[in-house]
């Protein structure tokens, strides 16, 4: 099955934000060759446009490199991995702590209410 | 290309189309949104060069669009494509036999892909297995045009996967002009590249999916029912 795509973002950056998820997951390598764009098409359920593009922004990113004739390959460079890491750190502690004072929570409360999930686990709260 | 300039087609009173002018970019994937009586298979049927304008030109390449079209455009039309009495491979041995550009070892593969059993007949096969069938039979041939009348029609969700996923695979992207009309524009919309509202006979809107996306955070599906409504309150 083709997977879904939220509509609040364009379907390009949504693949390349999960190739970058991968990446830093470990499922995908440094080095490691990616998917023809047709073939990445077709396992998306996409435009091979899109792709394209998803490859084109991940390029300019620093995340992957296309050698001609060769394909499109994950950046080898040590610290990128290190790096989006704390990018995606970044956007989720920022939603989290978005979401959190939406609710009406202090700063202080929302420490503490971290901290406690932290030593109880989540089984504390059943 | 195709250039549709200044299009009204009548049925005695009623106007199906009115003075609609388009043209549809080569290579480009374009899907036709829009409520039943709209328009949208006498717009596909006269790009198809079956139904003649009473009104204006319809150009497919350089050429008016006639029968002679066929020849260089793939229909799926939504009824009346298959014989009941032949079987699968007769279906194909037909369509070979006719159109010059028809591909056998694209056939093969899509056999494969669609899962079909090329002995079965066609008055025995399921909706769904008729609906890839006609899918198989258009997408083996080479040409600059594909008009795709409701794929989707009376097919269940897994079929118009599979649907979908054919058409990924097997679109020649960049040289072909794919036109879609639908109502199911959630499973098609990732295939798409530009979209377009047909209501009462005319163009209500056209858009970029990814544009919609990237500037207004909306599904293309949303993105209609946001036009549809602003106008209802003017």
């Amino acid at each position: 099955m083709s997977a879904e795509f939220k509509t609040s973002k364009p379907i390009y950056s949504q693949i390349a934000d999960r190739i970058i998820q991968q990446f830093v997951r470990g499922e995908l390598s440094p080095g490691e060759k990616l998917p023809s764009v047709r073939e990445m098409a077709i396992q998306s359920g996409v435009n091979p446009n899109t792709i394209q593009r998803t490859y084109g922004e991940l390029e300019r990113l620093g995340v992957v490199e296309t050698k001609r004739g060769q394909g499109t390959f994950m950046t080898e460079e040590n610290d990128m991995k290190r790096k989006l890491r704390l990018d995606i750190q970044q956007e989720m502690i920022a939603a989290f702590i978005e979401n959190m004072r939406s609710i009406g929570l202090e700063d202080r409360e929302i420490h503490e209410s971290v901290n406690r999930f932290l030593k109880e686990g989540e089984s504390g709260h059943d | 290309m195709i250039e549709l300039t200044h299009i009204t087609k009548e049925y005695g009173k009623r106007k199906s189309l009115n003075d609609v002018t388009f043209t549809f970019e080569k290579g480009k994937v374009y899907g036709i949104l829009g409520p039943n009586g709209s328009g949208k298979s006498t717009i596909m049927k006269m790009m198809a060069g079956l139904v003649y304008p009473s009104k204006g030109i319809v150009k497919v390449g350089e050429k008016k669009a006639d029968r002679k079209i066929a020849s260089n455009l793939a229909f799926l039309a939504s009824e009346g494509m298959l014989y009941p009495s032949f079987k699968i491979d007769q279906m194909i041995d037909f369509f070979h036999s006719q159109y010059s550009d028809f591909s056998m070892e694209k056939a093969e593969e899509l056999l494969v892909f669609m899962e079909l059993d090329r002995h079965q007949k066609v008055s025995q096969l399921s909706k769904g297995q008729q609906g890839r069938l006609k899918l198989l039979l258009v997408l083996s041939r080479q040409t600059d045009v594909l008009l795709l009348d409701e794929p989707f029609m009376g097919l269940d969700p897994m079929v118009r996967d599979t649907i979908v996923k054919g058409l990924v695979s097997f679109i020649d992207y960049g040289k072909q002009t794919v036109i879609i009309t639908t109502h199911e524009i959630t499973e098609i919309e990732p295939v798409l590249e530009e979209a377009i509202v047909l209501e009462k006979g005319q163009i209500r809107a056209h858009c970029n999916v990814e544009e919609i996306r990237e500037e207004q955070g909306l599904s293309i599906l949303e993105w209609l029912k946001s036009t549809f409504k602003q106008e209802d309150v003017s």
